[in-house]
């Protein structure tokens, strides 16, 4: 069904799809919260009519807009890259994967394009209501392009909803309803969104804080610092609380990326969670060279399991389990699922084959044999595995998992501390005398930008090598083309980017620099 | 009444909205051919930031559809956007990037610390008004010209050069209809001024230059559609689904059509009619008239590309990996569950509407430029 394709074109192919999402993800989490933020803001002028509320709203907005226009660059090349570099993908997948997309559209983009044209332009034009709608419009747009390209994701870890048509070679939607509520889609979108609000509290609380070391615009940056704490707070507590959902799901749909996660190299019951680990450079697996031990871990005895099934002796599989197998606890080996796989491959090339050479009979059976629901669950659910020739290449890359995990959770952690002791001094009015908080709070901006990108690289680096879990590689998934054009683009994409990014900075902190402007009590100086 | 439509009226309900959805976007890029006369009717910085301006209260409309448009393509038409983004690699690229430099362009081009200068993302609004222009006409040429791919059993597509979809300029049919929107984009750009701009220098110029856009624009367009009613065209046989050239396709398509016929007649005579006003009347008021005439024609062509038995993507390389909406649809279940979602257009539409006399109730002139605080 699908040739051999030269590792290296899949490899290219796979950098610049991270190169450009990792771009756009540096740009989307700000606008996903400070669009709430603005609203939270304006909402307040507008109820109060006090000048200082609406100076705040538009110096916020200001940056949002900078911040936004560099986001829709680098979004759009995202629309179009399922198309461009991963056709086989496009096909394969096509019937589930475009219609979130089309949706986000629909639903979402244009709700967002038009009420910001309002938002930007509007303050002398409609009326303030009008205008405050407006902001909360674009608000729940971002938001909501969030939910749609997150279900999308979300059906790439837990393929849902969906069944395999023999004719037309390619998954099938069946359920709609569960794509787009799949408890996977569910975590993962107000995670990812609650990683966005943070991430923009983070941000006004530091650019405030500086502020506040500077003895500048201080009214604003003490209110800027009050909306982004508690907007931190509320956020950090859904995100810890998602986070916990997630990972959930993943122990359940997603075992690899969870043992990854956790560097679990073989099952236990009541396994113990690291919380945290320093991995050895030098000792590994003879089998694996990426199967690090640990040099060094502090382990909470039982603690894996509670969280990954809400049962202290669990068994929680391993990644030996999984390659291996565990009859005890019902695990089926790697090796039988990649034969289930490649007979499901054998039997579709047997009716594409008798389809083409008229045999009708034959044909019949198999299709009969190959839309079989004990067939689907059986041997076509590890479809996948049909094409993998070696385990290893089943396992991603553990240290990079274990690492990003636990880092990321680490500093989501110490951002909801900061919130709280911002908000705990703010209130007592003595803020200002900590300035190695307010320095803190400007040098944790980055740690922020960090954390969500983290974020994304145990979702996705964890799910290698799959782009649909289990059932297509990455290797079956790309465009036939020559890897020579993916590198180019590759590096035009990232010359353009960069150079993007090192003007948005630019002009970003230049806007910051320069502060806001005052507007006057009924009117705009 | 959407849980009864038959999958084929799904599958023509679905090119009726992708169509729509081509024409408006044809029509929003008058943002592009504003771009590239930025500098021939702005004379001063003051005059062209009033320029950019008024286009940039729109860019993201265009670009939203853009994107949309892409995203029903995938949604309704899987096979084609894995086919023809997949293939016509470079051609998309290049697209795509003219569009990348465009969406920054706006809000960084006069904001203080620009390390690459004003003049570098002015260079990148032209750039991305002439090649997205030029490039999405010559790319929708392919259309009704053909694309040198083919399909294995398996629907994975191999294109058969190496310029990966760059090849389509070599056919002068795609290059007129590319033409054709650019000269298009800046005479309904032209009209948009005369009818967003209040300022007595910038609409001296766009008069002028309306009759000097306007006869070449003239001439791609009908040396493109009088090739198209006279040449080859790809149909299928409903029954077999096996395709192959008949002569006089578009042609015949238009006669047996008369729905479209009409839609395209009368679309022609709204831009005419449009771009009299502008020229011989009241100037301001034509873009109502050329703007309605733009989607109907544009629909009109789509609707001769996609219906009455036509290969919407043909494969010039191999005929029977051509592309038809039977052929190259989502299931079933996933058009039904979209046209559902589809209800909601209307509903765009209107707060679109809202929104865009909500800001558009007054000209633009230097007066708000100077008063503005949000200004690009």
């Amino acid at each position: 069904m699908f040739e051999s394709i030269d590792l290296s074109l899949v490899n290219w192919s796979r950098a610049q799809f991270a190169l450009t999402a990792m771009y756009h993800w540096l740009f989307v989490p700000l606008t996903l919260g400070t669009t709430f933020i603005i609203a939270i803001m304006e909402t307040i002028y507008v109820k109060t009519g006090k000048p200082e509320w609406k100076t705040m709203t538009k110096f916020w907005m200001n940056l949002f807009g900078i911040n936004f226009a560099i986001g829709v660059a680098t979004g759009i090349i995202l629309e179009f890259e399922f198309g461009t570099n991963w056709s086989n993908y496009s096909w394969f997948v096509g019937d589930i994967f475009g219609a979130p997309l089309a949706i986000e559209g629909i639903m979402a983009f244009f709700l967002e394009s038009t009420f910001i044209a309002v938002m930007f332009f509007g303050w002398n034009k409609v009326s303030k209501k009008f205008h405050l709608l407006s902001s909360w419009l674009v608000a729940i747009g971002a938001n909501l392009s969030a939910l749609w390209i997150l279900v999308a994701n979300a059906w790439m870890q837990n393929p849902v909803g969906t069944t395999f048509n023999p004719d037309t070679a390619r998954n099938e939607m069946t359920s709609f309803w569960e794509v787009l509520f799949s408890p996977v889609a569910i975590n993962k979108f107000l995670h990812t969104i609650n990683s966005g609000f943070v991430l923009s509290s983070v941000f006004v609380l530091g650019i405030s804080a500086w502020f506040l070391l500077r003895k500048r615009h201080v009214v604003v940056a003490r209110k800027s610092i009050l909306v982004a704490s508690i907007f931190g707070i509320i956020s950090s507590l859904s995100l810890i609380m998602t986070g916990d959902g997630s990972a959930r799901q993943v122990a359940a749909v997603q075992p690899m990326k969870f043992a990854a996660m956790e560097g679990l190299y073989n099952g236990q019951r009541g396994a113990g969670l690291v919380a945290i680990g320093v991995m050895s450079t030098s000792e590994s697996d003879p089998r694996n060279e990426n199967l690090k031990d640990f040099a060094m871990k502090i382990e909470i005895p039982n603690f894996l399991s509670y969280m990954a099934f809400l049962d202290w002796n669990a068994f929680v599989p391993g990644i030996h389990d999984i390659i291996d197998g565990n009859e005890e606890e019902g695990i089926m080996s790697a090796h039988e699922k990649i034969e289930r796989g490649k007979f499901a491959i054998e039997q579709l090339r047997l009716f594409k084959e008798a389809k083409k050479n008229g045999d009708t009979d034959n044909e019949t059976e198999l299709r009969d044999l190959l839309t079989n629901e004990n067939f689907q669950n059986e041997y076509f659910k590890y479809l996948g595995y049909g094409y993998i020739k070696d385990t290893n290449f089943l396992i991603p890359n553990v240290p990079l998992a274990f690492y990003s995990f636990h880092v990321m959770v680490m500093l989501g952690f110490m951002f909801l501390g900061m919130f709280v002791l911002a908000l705990w001094w703010l209130l007592r009015g003595t803020l200002e005398n900590f300035r190695w908080f307010l320095r803190l709070s400007v040098l944790t901006i980055p740690l922020a930008y960090l954390a969500t990108q983290l974020g994304w690289m145990v979702a996705e680096f964890g799910r290698q090598p799959w782009v649909v879990q289990d059932l297509m590689p990455t290797t079956t998934a790309v465009s036939n083309i020559s890897t020579a054009s993916v590198q180019i683009t590759f590096w035009l994409f990232a010359l353009i980017f960069t150079s993007l990014l090192i003007a948005e900075v630019g002009i970003m902190t230049k806007q910051i620099k320069i502060g806001p402007k005052t507007e006057e009590k009924g009117g705009q100086k | 009444m959407i849980a009864a439509i038959t999958y084929s009226l799904l599958q023509e309900y679905w090119w009726i909205i992708i169509s729509l959805l081509g024409a408006l976007l044809v029509l929003l890029m008058f943002v592009q051919g504003g771009q590239t006369l930025i500098y021939q009717l702005g004379k001063t910085d003051q005059e062209r930031t009033i320029i950019i301006n008024a286009l940039g209260r729109k860019w993201e409309f265009t670009f939203t559809t853009l994107v949309t448009f892409g995203g029903a393509f995938f949604a309704s038409f899987p096979l084609f956007y894995a086919s023809s983004f997949g293939g016509a690699y470079w051609v998309w690229m290049a697209i795509l990037f003219s569009f990348i430099i465009q969406a920054v362009s706006y809000e960084f081009r006069s904001k203080p610390a620009n390390f690459l200068g004003a003049k570098t993302y002015e260079v990148f609004l032209f750039l991305n008004g002439l090649l997205g222009t030029i490039l999405i006409g010559t790319a929708v040429g392919t259309f009704f010209n053909g694309a040198q791919f083919s399909l294995n059993a398996y629907n994975q597509v191999t294109w058969q050069t190496s310029a990966r979809g760059l090849e389509a300029v070599l056919e002068i049919h795609n290059v007129l209809l590319g033409l054709t929107v650019f000269g298009l984009s800046r005479v309904l750009a032209l009209q948009y001024f005369n009818n967003t701009i209040d300022n007595e220098a910038i609409n001296g110029r766009t008069k002028k230059m309306l009759l000097f856009n306007v006869v070449p624009f003239l001439l791609f367009f009908l040396s493109f559609v009088v090739v198209l009613l006279l040449k080859r065209g790809f149909a299928y046989n409903p029954e077999t689904l096996v395709v192959s050239l008949e002569p006089y396709k578009y042609l015949h398509n238009l006669l047996q059509m008369p729905l479209v016929l009409v839609l395209f007649l009368a679309g022609v005579f709204a831009v005419l009619w449009g771009i009299g006003l502008d020229l011989f009347k009241t100037p301001g008021k034509g873009i109502w008239y050329s703007g309605a005439g733009t989607v109907l024609t544009v629909f009109a062509l789509f609707l001769l590309a996609g219906f009455n038995n036509t290969c919407f993507y043909p494969s010039a390389y191999d005929l029977q990996s051509s592309l038809h909406i039977r052929n190259s649809s989502s299931s079933e279940f996933t058009l039904r569950t979209m046209a559902w979602v589809s209800l909601l257009i209307p509903f765009v539409v209107a707060y679109i509407w809202i929104a865009w006399k909500a800001i558009n109730n007054k000209k633009i002139n230097q007066d708000e430029m100077d008063q503005e605080t949000h200004k690009y």
